[in-house]
């Protein structure tokens, strides 16, 4: 061995000592193609043929090749429109209020002020918690007994969560305390990297501070806000945790709830395979609009 | 050097000798987390004493129960010997495969007749009527009530409920009453409330609770042997059924809107509200001091007659299955004929659990054992419970969908929620082939 070693280059010798670059690279690279392929690539060709199929796990009978049955029956069902209506108005609420509240925090935040370390670490805390244990801290704030909701905006015994129609904000306003901070981390981002000599040559032109953010300030943080935008929408359509636990109104029967209850209570496991996949293209859909309007914003 | 190798390995291989003999005798029943099943695992701990059978209760919370029980069946794993199951899954757990027959041991041990009809009807057999059993009627249960005898027995308040209503106050004969006391009872200004339901529509807490009502107005969910509802689940009956619950609902106290067994005791326990349902497996705690401040002023009865005579309750409870993959199929035949025994179902009832076995529900020992021991007697010989078909799950939601937006939300009509509801149910069944 030692022989063989005095017979190679430095370079190899350095090699054989430790591992080479083609060994690292199938030490990395083979388990992880393997695992996407076992536990992403598999399910997702799986669920694609269980689509077309009237499979129900719950069963041992064999399931039977139905076409496109399953996804006309979903998109002719009106109950499945009304969770796409209620997801729809639910994410515009929850987005458009997460970037402004996001925005505006990031805006304050974006000036010297005391302390601006520790109300940033602080402003981050919730979308630090699991989804899960807000929803039941938010439950708790909004009981009409004893919330602390009602007591400091003096509302009585109002039911956030029991009227119908006010349980969908209800449950929108937790999705906006627990992620507008991170809107607010990305606009502070962005914020940051606005070239300071822009402001300076607007004051020395007495440019007010309206014109200011919108010739100056929103155009250059536009696409890191828009990225910010893209996450949000994909992540408040597959909102499930904290709605589930909020809320059992139908008005907040938001998709990724019913999707659950297709699955695994009903254990209709191809029809909601089949809705899986449309709400997939529907959200990749709405991605790509926004991309588009990213790639432009970046353009400009 | 060798010598504590060679022991090690003569260990290993005793331990390795050993294991199949000490799993033979090991068994594990399923079931959901909550007191019964603490009183089960003290019931087998006898079977082990008795027999040397380690039988482990294995819990999980109600809300995965369903979920990871099916998970379990679908992937045929063997964790599970027994399962205590919900009575409605007798027809998915059946056609699935998932759980072993039961008719010869259930007709050999004459089950028909030691346990109480109507439990044997809807914690056993299916289909219906079909003579073929699939479980052993284990944990009885059914929605009945609660009341706070101080407020109802309180001269002042008897005076007044008198001079309004015209009758006198003290436990509802039929359902009239309920809603009178009820409102009676209401007072938001002194946070006094009239009556705590269940209204949580997330699986059958809702839909429990409106059964009460449907099946005391004489309402019908459905032939059982045809599959037809359209006219029987949206008779007229059934609307007034509805109707009368939303009434109950306009009584309940702020924020009832997602409320099941837990807040349906706290109502109780927290001086919120006069009445209030659950299902009698919830009692023991009402009765306990330590639990309920209210305890000694708290009394029990069944779920009162309809306008036209009729008396019925809503199932809940469960039976026991043998899981038709597990490993130790003959050792938990032999569990099962020790369950069954007159004996042991006593034992089981002085434990807390709710015997289904007839001679035991009718002693006068078990019926004057508790407080609400006699009102579950009662409920035992009225109840009454949901369709048991594999399609259970999406009839539930469908009705959760048509009743929840009507009760809590005053959306449309009675009539109408309950149209849609025939007409959904209709489209389920013909998706299944069971109506033409």
């Amino acid at each position: 061995m030692a022989d063989v070693m005095t017979r190679l280059n430095p370079d190899t010798r350095a090699a054989a000592r430790g591992l080479s670059d083609l060994s690292i690279r199938n030490l990395f690279i083979i388990p992880t193609i393997a695992f996407l392929i076992v536990f992403n690539v598999f399910p997702l060709i799986y669920s694609l043929w269980t689509a077309f199929t009237d499979y129900r796990a719950s069963t041992n009978a064999p399931s039977q090749w139905i076409g496109l049955d399953n996804f006309r029956y979903l998109l002719n069902d009106p109950f499945i429109w009304r969770n796409f209506t209620i997801t729809a108005k639910y994410v515009l609420i929850s987005v458009t209020g997460q970037v402004l509240v996001g925005f505006g925090l990031a805006m304050l935040l974006n000036r010297p002020i005391p302390l601006k370390g520790l109300i940033t670490t602080l402003l981050l805390l919730p979308m630090m918690l699991s989804p899960a244990v807000v929803g039941l801290f938010w439950k708790l704030l909004y009981d009409p007994s004893f919330g602390i909701i009602n007591y400091f905006l003096g509302l009585g015994k109002f039911e956030w969560l029991a009227d119908p129609q006010m349980a969908l904000y209800a449950v929108a306003m937790v999705d906006i305390w627990m992620w507008s901070p991170f809107v607010m981390l990305l606009s502070l981002a962005g914020l940051s990297a606005v070239p300071k000599h822009l402001y300076e040559a607007a004051e020395i032109d007495r440019a007010g501070s309206f014109y200011t953010f919108f010739r100056i300030t929103l155009p250059l943080v536009a696409p890191i806000l828009m990225i910010a935008i893209i996450f949000r929408t994909m992540e408040a359509f597959k909102t499930f945790d904290h709605a589930y636990i909020l809320s059992t109104q139908p008005t907040t029967e938001l998709i990724a709830i019913r999707l659950y209850k297709m699955a695994f209570l009903e254990w209709q496991t191809g029809m909601s395979s089949a809705f899986a996949y449309i709400v997939l293209i529907v959200v990749v859909a709405i991605t790509n609009i926004y991309v588009k309007y990213l790639n432009k914003a970046k353009a400009r | 050097m060798h010598r504590p190798f060679y022991r090690l390995l003569a260990g290993a291989a005793a331990i390795a000798l050993s294991a199949p003999a000490a799993l033979s005798q090991e068994l594990t029943i399923f079931w959901a987390e909550w007191d019964p099943a603490n009183y089960l695992q003290e019931l087998v701990n006898e079977y082990e004493a008795e027999t040397g059978v380690r039988v482990t209760v294995e819990t999980t919370p109600w809300q995965d129960f369903q979920t990871k029980a099916f998970t379990e069946f679908n992937a045929r794993g063997s964790a599970y010997d027994m399962i205590v199951g919900d009575s409605q899954w007798l027809g998915a757990a059946s056609e699935g495969g998932h759980y072993v027959d039961l008719t010869e041991f259930f007709k050999a041990n004459n089950l028909g007749e030691i346990m109480a009809p109507a439990t044997v009807k809807y914690y056993a057999e299916y289909p219906a009527n079909s003579q073929k059993f699939w479980a052993i009627p284990a944990e009885g249960d059914a929605v009945g009530w609660s009341y706070r005898k101080d407020w109802f027995e309180d001269p002042a308040e008897m005076e007044a409920f008198k001079a309004k209503y015209g009758y006198d106050l003290a436990v509802p004969q039929d359902w009239k009453q309920l809603i009178d006391i009820a409102e009676f009872f209401h007072r938001p200004d002194q946070d006094r409330y009239g009556i705590a339901i269940y209204t949580d529509n997330s699986y059958d807490g809702l839909v429990m609770g409106v059964e009460n009502a449907l099946f005391s107005y004489g309402a019908e969910l459905g032939n059982p042997d045809t599959y037809e509802v359209e006219g029987i689940i949206n008779s007229d009956k059934a609307v007034e059924a509805l109707e009368a619950y939303r009434k109950l609902y306009s009584f309940t106290p702020p924020g009832w809107s997602k409320t099941f067994f837990v807040e349906n005791n706290q109502a109780i326990t927290e001086n919120l509200a006069a009445m209030s349902m659950n299902y009698f497996a919830f009692f023991p705690a009402l009765v306990n001091p330590a639990t309920n401040p209210n305890a000694a002023s708290t009394g029990f009865f069944a779920n009162p007659k309809g306008p036209y005579g009729d008396q019925f309750a809503a199932l809940g409870g469960q039976g026991i299955s043998i899981v038709s993959y597990s490993n130790n199929i003959d050792e938990s035949y032999k569990f099962l004929e020790w369950f069954i025994r007159e004996d042991v179902q006593k034992r089981w009832a002085e434990l807390g659990g709710y015997t289904a076995h007839a001679a035991t529900l009718e002693s006068e020992e078990f019926r004057n054992a508790t407080p609400y021991n006699e009102a579950f007697f009662q409920t035992m010989f009225m109840v009454k419970d949901f369709w048991a078909v594999p399609e259970y799950a999406e009839l539930l939601i469908a009705a959760n969908q048509r009743w929840y937006p009507y009760i809590v939300g005053g959306e449309g009509t009675a009539k109408e929620a309950l149209d849609a509801l025939a007409a959904d149910w209709t489209a389920t069944f013909k998706k299944y082939g069971r109506l033409k």
